[in-house]
């Protein structure tokens, strides 16, 4: 067990350096130029364009300004932003609001889906089961986006039960409904997966044998059922955790919510390198944690991986 | 924003009545009339500044809008017709329209409690104007003598003062330019030329995030890509004194969210209902919403630089392509009446804005369009192609100028969209592009030579056409050297009156400004800079 976390933890610095190099090539290689942007449409100032760009380090060659970026990391340094604000604050300020989205999300994930998917497996083609994967299918088939603005008309325009948009980012019951909205796609298919997979098990052999022993219903399906059943669910939820994060994005444009979505959009739409880069070198980061969770998890669930 | 531009904003405290009046019968200044109270903040939509909160570094509308209300220069823009209203100075004399003598009125302070004298200013100017300073409004001091010392071209700076500015007492200062500017004044309600005070100096830095100003609003506090907070200067010495508490700018990054939250009242002004919106915005809002002109333009640009574009009467086949532009049917269907279509090359409002100087070339004329390209040889190839950027929502209209053009004349139009704003910038700047270019002016400052000098003067800094007429230079030159500020806008109409003969490029369209606002607040009126009248605004009681 410990070499195998070492592994997986020596696997994640190749990756780390891969993801910043390739993000670092992305955001370099976007069109047009940052600084000559910032004068708009009138003609740059050439001294004051000279100046700013030695500032940001952008009159290096790209090999020069990733080497510097990544010494400036091991300092603990992100660079600052074109408006003087060190990255590590922006994303000491951006980062709490989407985790804390992404958890709102991963609860409803976890609260709704998982039941939802155990009873449409537990009773395979009952009303119950029909009405669980009509619902999936048509959340599926909804784009984020469109079932966002949906229920912001509805729940806030229409009903008048929330604001349209979140007032305070850092209200966590402010973000219960973008957090349903954003969550609704993964919720789906924990559902759609849980079901497939208890479906199958229940006429696995240990089951049968579980039966025979005549143990209670809820240890079957408790200890032995759900506990097999969930190992492609947690799979899945361990990724989505990454993937929630940095999805957030149209869900904190819609309700306008200050997390990371936010302002990478503003931050690439600026091509202002050392935001981009932090930022998702921090979901880069994020989301190598949280595969290596699952992986441990697995070996919790299925002792034949343990020892394997 | 408009043109889906950055752009940059003069200071504007006030809006012009008769302007919105003007504007469109639904265009509002207030549901209602009950009482207010002065004490009420409002909200206004916002988006975080891309730069620090200096004045002389706010030049898109995030920072620009804030620093313009925590800030007051010399002078801004009279509320009842647009033209030049004094501030801080008493009075700006001169009497060759190179040397300019500026009185300070006393009692003005800094939100810090410190006066605000000739020095804040004349050291303000000096620091913006400074290379190493980096600021990028600092091309705005070129006209004073000394910056060419304190802003060279490339290198370092051999001084940190401007010969042009010298200090007489606390309360007189004088201006020495390169050249003769009649209109210099009318440049000194940009918001690049507030006053700093002494304390800036120390952590330039530091008040970029904590700006400390002189105008009516005064700094709290800055959640970032949240909401900056400011409240009214109880000494506020201006003339236009608030008759709110402050305002509160909200960040919002799609202007979806913004309507969303105006229509719950959750936010009380916006900028710009979002296109989805313009169709129905003035039944959702009924006589909350806004309509008024704005010191904007929409322009298609001739690359004169190319071969292809040049020689006698090349002028008639830019000529002929102007008509054959529905601009009638294009504003009312494709644009839904955001838009007005344009008769000059100044934009409505502006003052020496005169109707019709693009005569009958800006009105549609399929047969007239087919002599006039026939008559100037043609167009080369029979195909042009006009570059946008395809993230301003420019797509719908050019295609359909394009269509209109193909259906008038048979030349073959197409739409050649570059990703995004920077890129097609790059472009036309690069002089990589192919015959035509979207193009747009929005007012530095509200006068007619600001739309003609800045674009069309043999290689002015904005001059992307490559035009270069000896006659409109010298018209344009006449006009700067005028006595007033009147005769220099006179001037200037002369001057229009060539780009009628050369057309450089094409007149389309002047922006508007589609808003509303919550039944929290009243009297709300915009100006042409887009803005509304931030002090007016009246919060209900």
């Amino acid at each position: 067990m410990g070499h195998y976390v070492l592994r997986r933890v020596l696997q994640m610095i190749p990756v780390f350096f891969g993801a910043t190099l390739l993000i670092f090539l992305m955001v370099y290689s976007l069109p047009g130029d940052p600084i000559a942007a910032m004068f708009g449409d009138k003609a740059a100032d050439p001294a004051t364009v000279a100046n700013l760009r030695h500032q940001y380090y952008l009159d290096q060659p790209l090999w020069k300004q990733y080497l510097h970026y990544m010494n400036n990391i091991f300092h603990l340094d992100f660079g600052t932003s074109f408006t003087g604000r060190p990255v590590s604050e922006i994303m000491a300020d951006a980062f709490p609001v989407t985790i804390r989205l992404a958890l709102v999300a991963f609860f409803f994930e976890i609260v709704i889906g998982l039941p939802l998917g155990l009873i449409a497996g537990l009773y395979r083609g009952s009303v119950a089961d029909t009405l669980v994967l009509v619902l999936t299918l048509i959340v599926i088939s909804i784009p984020v986006f469109v079932l966002g603005y949906i229920a912001q008309t509805i729940f806030a325009i229409n009903l008048g039960w929330v604001t349209p948009t979140v007032q305070d980012s850092k209200d966590i019951t402010q973000l219960i409904l973008p957090g349903l909205v954003l969550a609704s796609l993964s919720l789906a298919y924990v559902a759609r997966l849980t079901r497939t997979s208890i479906g199958e098990n229940l006429r696995a052999d240990y089951m049968r044998t579980a039966v025979a022993k005549g143990l209670p219903r809820p240890t079957i399906i408790g200890r032995h059922l759900l506990r097999n059943s969930l190992i492609p669910v947690v799979t899945f939820l361990g990724t989505d955790l990454g993937a929630l994060m940095g999805g957030a994005i149209v869900t904190e444009g819609i309700f306008n919510i200050a997390g990371v979505g936010n302002v990478l959009y503003r931050a690439i739409n600026q091509k202002e390198g050392p935001t981009v880069v932090g930022i998702v070198t921090v979901l880069v980061l994020v989301y190598l944690v949280a595969s290596l969770v699952v992986d441990l998890l697995y070996a919790v669930l299925d002792p034949r991986i343990r020892y394997a | 924003m408009p043109a889906g531009t950055r752009v940059r904003w003069a200071v504007v405290s006030a809006t012009s009545v008769a302007l919105v009046a003007t504007g469109c019968g639904s265009s509002g200044s207030g549901s209602g009339g009950g009482s207010s109270d002065t004490s009420k903040t409002f909200t206004y939509q916002s988006s975080e500044p891309q730069n620090p909160l200096q004045p002389a570094n706010a030049n898109e509308t995030g920072g620009g809008r804030i620093v313009q209300n925590l800030f007051k220069g010399l002078a801004d823009y009279d509320p009842s017709n647009g033209k030049l209203r004094m501030q801080v100075a008493d009075k700006i004399d001169t009497s060759d329209a190179q040397n300019y003598t500026v009185t300070l009125k006393s009692g003005w302070t800094f939100h810090d409690g410190t006066p605000v004298t000739a020095k804040s200013f004349v050291d303000a100017w000096n620091w913006a104007a400074n290379t190493n300073n980096n600021q990028i409004n600092s091309s705005w001091f070129a006209d004073i003598e000394g910056y060419k010392d304190i802003h060279p071209e490339s290198g370092s700076p051999t001084t940190d003062k401007m010969s042009g500015l010298a200090v007489q007492d606390d309360t007189h200062f004088t201006i020495k330019l390169y050249n003769k500017v009649s209109y210099f004044p009318f440049k000194l309600g940009y918001v690049a030329f507030s006053p700093l005070p002494e304390g800036f100096y120390k952590d330039p830095a530091g008040y970029g995030q904590k700006p400390v100003g002189n105008g009516p609003y005064e700094f709290v506090s800055w959640d970032h890509n949240s909401q900056v907070v400011t409240k009214t200067f109880a000494n506020y010495q201006g003339v236009d004194k608030p008759k709110n508490g402050g305002v509160v700018f909200k960040m919002y990054t799609t202007s979806e969210a913004a309507y969303a939250d105006l229509q719950s009242n959750n936010l009380d002004v916006m900028d710009q209902v979002p296109p989805s919106a313009l169709a129905n915005y003035k039944n959702d809002l009924g006589d909350r919403a806004i309509d008024a002109p704005q010191g904007a333009i929409q322009n298609i640009g001739f690359t004169l630089y190319q071969a292809d574009w040049q020689g006698q009467d090349k002028n008639k086949v830019r000529q002929g392509l102007s008509m054959a532009i529905d601009r009638d049917t294009i504003t009312k269907t494709v644009l839904q009446n955001s838009r007005k279509p344009a008769s000059a090359w100044v934009a409505e409002g502006v003052d020496g804005y005169k109707a019709g100087t693009c005569g009958d070339f800006c009105t549609y004329n399929a047969d007239k369009a087919k002599q006039l390209i026939t008559e100037g040889g043609g167009v080369p190839g029979n195909a042009i192609k006009i570059t946008y950027n395809a993230d301003g929502g420019h797509k719908e209209w050019v295609d359909a100028v394009c269509n209109s053009i193909r259906q008038a004349t048979g030349v073959n139009c197409t739409g050649d969209p570059k990703t995004d704003f920077k890129t097609a910038r790059a472009a036309i700047t690069g002089h990589q592009i192919n015959g035509l270019f979207r193009t747009g002016w929005v007012q530095d400052y509200p006068l007619n030579a600001n739309f003609l000098a800045d674009v069309y003067r043999t290689g002015a800094a904005s001059n992307d056409t490559g035009y270069s007429s000896p006659e409109f230079d010298k018209l344009a030159n006449e006009a700067d050297q005028a006595a007033s500020v009147e005769d220099t806008a006179t001037g200037y109409q002369k001057a229009e009156a060539q780009l009628a003969i050369d057309m450089p490029a094409i007149p389309l369209w002047y922006y508007r400004t589609n808003s509303g606002f919550s039944t929290k607040v009243q009297n709300v009126a915009f100006d042409s800079f887009g803005n509304p009248a931030w002090t007016q605004v009246e919060v209900k009681g």
